[in-house]
């Protein structure tokens, strides 16, 4: 039914008198406009050619910046508290940024800075759709988003967004965002592996008004606690968000206040335009111009039948990331994707701003290394990433709840660019190989110890092995990329929230990529379910790739399996007190906790991807986290370090032999001793076994070239080429120069025998 | 403030032997804009030959200013692998793990790549053997041309300077 034409009348009349609410009576679309367009003609942000306030008063600057910055933080820390779930509270799996009007960050907190880029996007996404005339923006709204086409990295990462008005003007936005532990997927947990399309992907939330007055409205309680599972978190989760928002809103307004309000305006503008400046600067004080090239991948393996997905999901295939750093010299830089493969059934899509904004949470840990991460860094840098690809699909059916089990790793080949070039400028203290694929993830749900529905996902892959360096190994079971306040959390709280007790947790031997210096080691966890009933769970690591390469000679960290086990006689034996699967799986092709229990189904096998299975009480869950890329040649790794390793249990003895050409005795108290004299004289033995089984590798390719003119390769690996050729002219055209291959030569989906579903028709966004 | 470390500190940070408190503090701290001529003159030192460092490449390797102008990049046991814009894989040895015993020779199976998705290219000096770099690709994957550095950009806009010449 449509409004009555006199409360239409009184409305008009009402909307007529009212100013907008952007900066001397201009729209927030104007306002948009005026910043891009500035920007682009005079390539300084907001036109800032110089930055007055920042020079004429550089202590007054930075007074606001640490006060808005130590806000921040603080908002942060204070807010977590108010958080139930391990994710946030434990994981710190939270941020706060504050934008200006248009939606550029000024200045974020620590945590998962991904969301840097994320929330700016929505709050750009609610300008361009004239938010300010429906619904409205004003003083004491809250508006949420979660919805991956408007530039989220998952469904789980929901934001909080409220508006901060100075007499009538809108002066920024603060963003709160939390990873949520369910968002009513088909699957429990938040980073389901089974949906394959947005429909899939669980509740979507695409920047809606949900509060008014600073209060949050009943029917988005009603509707949202209706929408997920874990509904204690939800609400706690989003109490956090609207803490730390309101917070972050008290201390801008109080800055305004002891500041002025022009002062307040002219700083966030020349905040941004100095981030811009910085890395310009960063890079050409740690790099060389010139171009840097690497790739990363990830295995899709959904042929399997324990990945329950629709026949047109029914696909084995790679996703590809090749990426070319270029840096000009004039200290600006582009990062070009493409030949990456296209979008894909299943849940590992990203949006482009997700994908260009984690890049900025790895490179604070190299490039950036600083509180001074906004939007500058995006002004100085051009992306281009392929229309239709995995990183910026072209549908909006796309599914993402999934979307890191690719990023992380199709990021971490920038890590070796970016290596080359800290390498040649002689620091060695920056170089990192590169980053270990985040996973497994274990993730399910059902009915918990304490009879409540419930999901799971564990944040112990917070804590993997990262790359080697040039002057030492990585770390061990430490860190992960994409959260650097993150680590693996105590047992106790695990078990407390998950109704799964360990049974041990121990160091993954040999999965640090080898080198003179290699890559961290992961670790592993066993998990018995206990407690639980109508209970899944799901596994969801790389198993059959490497996603990385190892720098200068060191080696890929390696890839994964499964273990689980279901229908065991544990119950029996625990009753019996007879030995029972403890610590860890250190030799996976030497299975030890097979001998130690009776199991009705063992699941040993690289499919380290499965939809849900139901596990039930004294069923086995191995969590096995990933190792980092190794530096350097394994054969210059120092005899002392290697013999470290042994006692340690970081490698196997036999791969010390192996790969590392050590030769080593084991005393009475079985401690390793490496002796140095006769690991040189094998070392030297192996040089010449080198030598003796390399050919040139121009010789190779002529052998190579005749495997590819016969296309002989596995489907996945015709597939992935398939979709990158689909999608790249350019690379295509590399690709026969390369092999020299006749202009008719291609590869294309629909001679493989596999679904060609969504390659052509595409459901584009609209409203 | 910039820093600027002593000769000593840099080569225990090329023998990875500095001590991890001053690495912390080389992390920490602001960069040494010295770090660059040091790091060469302390590589030219060490290696066997005369042609002059332009710029360390990678571990092992350097492009070098030839007698007669060329650039070329060199292992720093002497072999040369040829004109520095080009991808110097291509004149090394190749060593490419294709199947399961090969692959089983670096790690336990359930840990390996499976050559069906993927297979690992070493590369090697044909001088010294030294595994220079590591390749984890698909298989048909072109032999990758990692980095192309701008050396006359670098020398003259960067460090302010002209490129070393003959």
């Amino acid at each position: 039914m449509a409004i009555r034409e006199s409360d239409l009348a009184a409305k008009q009349e009402q909307a007529k008198q009212m100013r907008p609410i952007g900066w001397d009576g201009k729209t927030l679309k104007e306002m948009r406009r005026e910043i891009d367009e500035l920007s682009k003609e005079t390539g300084y942000y907001a036109g800032l050619k110089e930055l007055p306030f920042k020079e004429s008063e550089p202590i007054r600057f930075e007074k606001i910046f640490a006060k808005l910055r130590g806000g921040v933080v603080h908002a942060r820390e204070t807010a977590k508290r108010v958080a139930a779930s391990p994710i946030v509270e434990q994981e710190g799996e939270l941020c706060f940024t504050l934008y200006t009007p248009e939606g550029d960050s000024v200045v974020t907190s620590t945590g998962i800075i991904i969301h840097v880029g994320t929330m700016g996007s929505a709050i750009k996404f609610m300008i361009e759709n004239d938010y300010e005339e429906n619904p409205g923006i004003e003083p004491g709204d809250i508006f949420c988003n979660n919805d991956c086409q408007v530039g989220n990295v998952h469904p789980c990462d929901v934001h909080t967004i409220v508006p901060i008005f100075w007499k009538g003007e809108l002066v920024g936005w603060v963003g709160g965002v939390t990873h949520v532990i369910d968002t009513g997927a088909t699957a429990p947990g938040s980073m389901c592996v089974g949906p394959v399309n947005r429909y899939d992907d669980g509740y979507q939330v695409a920047c809606r008004k949900i509060g008014q007055n600073d209060e949050l409205l009943r029917d988005w309680l009603i509707e949202s606690q209706r929408s997920i599972r874990t509904t204690k978190y939800w609400l706690l989760d989003e109490r956090t968000r609207v803490a730390g928002c309101h917070m972050i809103r008290d201390l801008v307004l109080n800055i305004i206040d002891e500041e002025g309000i022009d002062r307040y305006k002219q700083f966030i503008r020349e905040i941004i335009e100095e981030g811009r400046r910085g890395l310009i600067n960063r890079l050409k004080a740690m790099t060389v111009p010139g171009k840097y090239r690497q790739v990363g991948f990830v295995d899709v393996p959904y042929r399997h039948s324990d990945v329950d997905v629709p026949p047109y999901a029914k696909v084995d295939t790679i996703m590809h990331a090749p990426s070319e750093v270029t840096i000009h010299p004039d200290g600006r830089w582009e990062l070009s994707f493409d030949g990456a493969s296209r979008w894909g059934w299943h849940s590992y899509n990203a949006q482009p701003i997700a994908f260009t904004s984690g890049i900025w949470v790895m490179m604070t840990q190299t490039l950036i290394p600083n509180d001074r991460v906004n939007d500058g860094a995006v002004y100085a840098t051009n992306f281009v990433l392929p229309e239709g690809g995995w990183m910026n699909p072209d549908d909006i059916r796309t599914a993402h709840s999934y979307a890191w089990h690719f990023l992380v790793s199709a990021w971490s080949p920038l890590w070796r660019g970016l290596s080359r070039a800290y390498f040649s400028r002689g620091y060695l203290e920056e170089v990192n190989a590169g980053n270990a694929n985040t996973s497994n993830w274990l993730q399910g749900g059902g009915f918990n110890q304490y009879n409540t529905i419930h999901a799971v996902n564990s944040f112990e892959a917070a804590a993997e092995g990262t790359g080697a360096s040039a002057v030492r190994d990585g770390l061990d079971h430490a860190a992960a990329i994409w959260n650097p306040e993150g680590d693996m959390g105590d047992m106790e709280i695990w078990e407390l929230a998950e109704p799964l007790l360990y049974l041990g947790r121990s160091i993954k031997p040999n999965t640090g990529g080898y080198g003179k210096y290699r890559g961290g080691c992961g670790y592993e966890t066993l998990r018995m379910v206990w407690n639980a009933k109508d209970w899944t769970m799901f596994f969801m690591g790389n198993g059959y790739m490497s996603s990385d390469c190892g720098l200068m000679g060191g080696y890929p960290a390696a890839a994964g399996y499964r273990f689980e086990a279901h229908g065991t006689d544990l119950k029996e034996r625990f009753e019996k007190r007879l030995p029972f699967p403890q610590g860890g799986d250190p030799n996976p092709d030497e299975p030890q906790y097979e001998k130690l229990l009776e199991a009705k189904v063992i699941k040993r096998d690289k499919q380290a991807i499965t939809t849900e299975a139901i596990f039930d009480n004294y069923d086995l869950y191995l969590n096995y986290l990933r190792g980092g890329p190794g530096f350097g040649d394994p054969l210059e790794r120092k005899p002392e370090h290697i013999e470290v390793d042994l006692n340690g249990g970081y490698i196997l003895p036999e791969y010390a032999e192996k790969v590392y050409g050590a030769v080593f005795t084991r005393d009475e108290k079985g401690q390793y001793h490496v002796d140095p004299v006769k690991t040189a004289e094998r070392r030297k033995q192996i040089r010449q076994e080198r030598l003796k089984r390399g050919k040139p590798t121009r010789e190779w390719m002529k052998e190579e070239r005749e495997r590819i003119l016969r296309k002989e390769a596995a489907v996945q690996v015709r597939h992935m080429y398939a979709s990158s050729f689909s999608l790249s002219e350019k690379f295509l055209q590399e690709f026969r120069s390369f092999w020299n291959l006749p202009e008719s030569w291609i590869v294309r989906e629909d001679e493989l025998e596999v679904p060609t579903f969504g390659a052509k028709l595409k459901l584009r966004e609209s409203l | 403030m910039a820093q600027e470390y002593d000769r000593r500190t840099i080569e225990e940070l090329i023998d990875g032997t500095v001590s991890f408190p001053k690495l912390k503090e080389m992390l920490s701290s602001f960069k040494d804009p010295g770090r660059f001529d040091t790091y060469v003159s302390i590589l030219q030192e060490r290696v066997p030959w005369d042609d002059k460092i332009l710029l360390p490449y990678g571990e092992h390797l350097y492009v070098v200013l030839k007698k007669d102008g060329s650039r070329v990049i060199k292992c720093d046991c002497g072999h040369e692998f040829g004109d520095y814009c080009q991808n110097w894989k291509l004149n090394a040895l190749v060593y490419v793990r294709d199947d399961e015993q090969k692959m089983t020779e670096l790690y336990p199976k359930l840990l390996a790549p499976d050559p069906q998705w993927q297979v690992i290219r070493e590369y090697y000096c044909p001088n010294c053997a030294t595994q220079l770099e590591v390749e984890a690709v698909t298989p048909w994957y072109p032999v990758i041309h990692d980095y192309e550095p701008d050396i006359d950009a670098f020398y003259e806009q960067w460090l302010g300077r002209p490129v070393p010449q003959p």
